[in-house]
């Protein structure tokens, strides 16, 4: 298959494999920002290629992982509610709540459904105008355009029965929680191509000078990983920090600047709570004051739905690297992917899912 | 006489409510919610020795012979999809059971739930479609049963069927016989049918030629016995749950390790980018017309060149083989060399968000 077999091919993941052996005189903690990127290091088993010496770190990027249980509960009891047709993507379905999850509010009876772009979600919402259609608009930088598209054209459309229940996440402020925590250890960030191919890079320039790291935006094929992975190692050897770009052929300096003027135009930057970890400030969109009645939230009066994680879950500290799934006591055991305790071990990009799939010891 | 009456350890159900109080659809889907769905209920609840080999049929000795029972039923959404229907699927879904026991199809049944309301043109579509499939495989559908249920408590139309057959002498197919150093073949591309499937069900329309593989796999497995008999270890069907959750079943019944490599396994581009686009992985994507045959090494290439001068096995490949690392456990090696678990999903594959 074209551009696809190019990035897959052995023979060049092994001269980088090679090149990194060559090139690495001292251990590192390198993390990778993206869910996406974990996915296919797993998957093609390229933790299994590197030296001993490099650690991969499995970052906080994966938004079914992070978004709070708080809003799953939320979501969960706007979805029971008669007039609404609830829609959401796949992975974030089977999200444990405080007691249930979506799948199951769609056993029992709940209008559920699972779509593949927000837009579908407003059609729907025209198809079926005395109904009320909900869309759980989680993502990071990448998905927010589209979500924000959504949105705007439900207002163009005069949409009455339709609003999201948001859940956006920034990357920039995730990196500056992870690096000015006491004692963390990571030493260089592959940055999320896919965020970057909206934003760009130019955000990333003062988290590199301010915390004297090496960040390189990469792009999501083994290939991609493994220069990546390479041009930070390199970085790292010869003592230099600030941002590079792996992935060239989808990321520029300046980022996608429509997309940008548009989430803009239908969101603001908020705080948002992140499972696991807590509150990061400024780490969030929100729906912002002209586009408000499309916020779920209000249409449907459930702030006083809160709820409280488990105590078990060591989400927040495999989310920031600071321990690896398989060191919690409750991987595999008491939490797994057919009871979660934690979002990670749910969606497939989420580390300890990545880690139960794909890496469980033989 | 009066009959025994069963002894219940006790009144509670065996799947604790608190994990599932009502079936969701992951029950059916094919993974480890349904393997636990059958190991917890239905298992210790009808316990024998028939049942007990868990195979895609149950083999009893009746008079000398063994005769092969199976049955399966089709829920399947939308009723036509290209490249087949719910009635040749109907058909070809036993018939390819049987055959994985090593069987010769004999017979058939047909059971059809209705919904008040389906359009008589479909149903006749549906029947004759069945004819059909049934004349090309050369066995007859003997006896049949009709219900109508209520508008709304149905999705137009679904049917059961179930079918006898005759195991030649010899033959011995059964997950536990697959040992180490056998080789794991494959006869042709994996994941059309569930693809085909997904691109005409509503809200995932795309366009592509792609057609479900759906076949009757009767006549290819009687070469490969007539060629390889009792060497032919283990016959399966991947069909819902795909080829990683049929050969982790057979992992964990043979207690031995299968490992995979994933560039020798058949696939079409069309397959591969529509996965890709969709966020799936293919090795858990549905098959129809695909027989995983485990066999004796020293038969392999025999076995695959039967395959291939098959109209169904063209594409046949050997895309793995069964070791004594690992036991119960799938393992892959990835296309740029790295190694990982292909484990059981949980229930259906959800597509990722990004």
């Amino acid at each position: 298959m074209r551009f696809v077999d190019e990035y897959r091919n052995e023979a060049d993941a092994q001269k980088f494999v090679q090149a990194i052996q060559r090139l690495v005189t001292r251990p590192w903690n390198v993390m990778e920002i993206c869910g996406g990127q974990t996915h296919t290091i797993i998957k093609y088993g390229i933790d299994r290629l590197l030296p001993d010496a490099v650690t991969l770190v499995h970052g906080p990027g994966c938004p079914v992982c992070v978004t709070p249980l708080e809003l799953i509960d939320r979501a969960i009891a706007i979805a029971w509610r008669p007039e609404v047709i609830f829609t959401s993507f796949g992975d974030m379905l089977r999200v444990p709540g405080s007691g249930s999850d979506l799948l199951s509010v769609k056993a029992g009876g709940g209008d559920v459904r699972m779509v593949y772009s927000p837009l579908d979600a407003v059609s729907l919402a025209q198809r079926n105008p005395e109904r009320q259609v909900v869309f759980f608009a989680v993502g990071f930088e990448t998905t927010a355009p589209g979500n924000a598209m959504a949105v705007w054209q439900a207002r163009q459309l005069g949409l009455t029965n339709f609003s999201i229940l948001s859940a956006h996440v920034r990357v920039p402020p995730a990196m500056h929680a992870i690096l000015s925590a006491p004692g963390h250890v990571i030493q260089g960030f592959l940055a999320a191509g896919h965020v970057c191919t909206v934003m760009g890079t130019w955000e990333y320039e003062p988290i590199a000078e301010t915390y004297r790291v090496p960040i390189v935006v990469t792009g999501f094929e083994p290939l991609d990983l493994l220069q990546g992975i390479y041009m930070t190692l390199a970085a790292l050897e010869a003592g230099r920090w600030g941002v590079e770009n792996q992935y060239t052929r989808a990321v520029t300096r300046q980022g996608n600047v429509p997309a940008q003027k548009l989430l803009q135009q239908v969101f603001e930057v908020c705080d948002r709570q992140w499972r696991g970890i807590g509150t990061i400030p400024g780490s969030g969109f929100r729906l912002n004051a002209a586009f408000a009645d499309f916020d779920a939230e209000q249409r449907f009066d459930v702030a006083q739905v809160t709820a409280r994680e488990s105590e078990l879950c060591i989400a927040g500290e495999v989310l920031q690297g600071w321990r690896k799934p398989p060191e919690c006591p409750a991987f595999g055991r008491l939490c797994t992917p057919e009871h979660p305790l934690g979002a990670p071990m749910v969606s497939p990009e989420g580390a300890c899912a990545a880690y139960y799939h794909y890496a469980r010891p033989a | 006489m009066s009959q025994e009456m069963p002894v219940y350890t006790g009144l509670q159900c065996p799947i604790p409510l608190s994990d599932y109080p009502s079936v969701t659809l992951a029950h059916g889907g094919g993974g480890r919610m349904t393997q636990q769905l059958i190991e917890r209920m239905f298992l210790p609840a009808f316990a024998n020795p028939a049942l007990e080999t868990l195979h895609d049929g149950a083999v009893l000795e009746v008079g000398g012979t063994r005769l092969a029972f199976s049955t399966d039923s089709f829920v399947i959404s939308p009723l036509f999809f290209p490249g087949g229907d719910i009635g040749s699927l109907a058909v070809h879904g036993t018939v390819n059971d049987l055959a994985m026991c090593g069987a010769r199809p004999i017979a058939l049944s047909a059971g059809l739930i209705l919904e008040e309301g389906l359009p008589m043109e479909d149903l006749w579509r549906v029947v004759r479609s069945m004819q059909q499939a049934a004349q090309q495989v050369g066995v007859p559908i003997v006896t049949g049963d009709t219900k109508v249920v209520e508008r709304g408590k149905g999705d137009g139309l679904f049917i059961n069927t179930a079918g006898v057959g005759v195991v030649p002498p010899g033959i011995a197919i059964a997950p536990k016989r697959a040992c180490p150093g056998d080789l794991v073949l494959i006869n042709g591309r994996i994941a059309e049918h569930g693809i085909a499937i997904m691109s005409v069900r509503e809200g995932l329309q795309f366009e592509t030629a792609l057609q479900s593989d759906s076949a009757p796999l009767a006549d290819l497995v009687a070469r490969v016995l007539e060629r390889a008999g009792e060497q032919v270890h283990v016959l399966r069907d991947p069909t819902r749950g795909g080829l990683a959750s049929a050969l982790n079943e057979i992992a964990a019944q043979a207690g031995a390790g299968i490992r995979l490599h994933e560039a020798a396994i058949p696939i079409s581009e069309e397959v591969r980018g529509a996965c890709e686009i969709l966020g799936l992985d293919p090795l858990y994507v549905a098959n129809e017309g695909k027989c995983l045959a485990i066999v004796a090494r020293d038969v392999a290439e025999d076995v695959l060149a039967v395959l291939r001068a098959h109209p169904l096995g063209a594409q046949a490949a050997v895309i793995g083989e069964v070791v004594a690392g690992h036991p119960g456990k799938v393992m892959l090696r990835s296309r740029i060399g790295g190694l990982r678990v292909v484990d059981v999903l949980s229930g259906e594959q959800l597509p990722r968000i990004c």
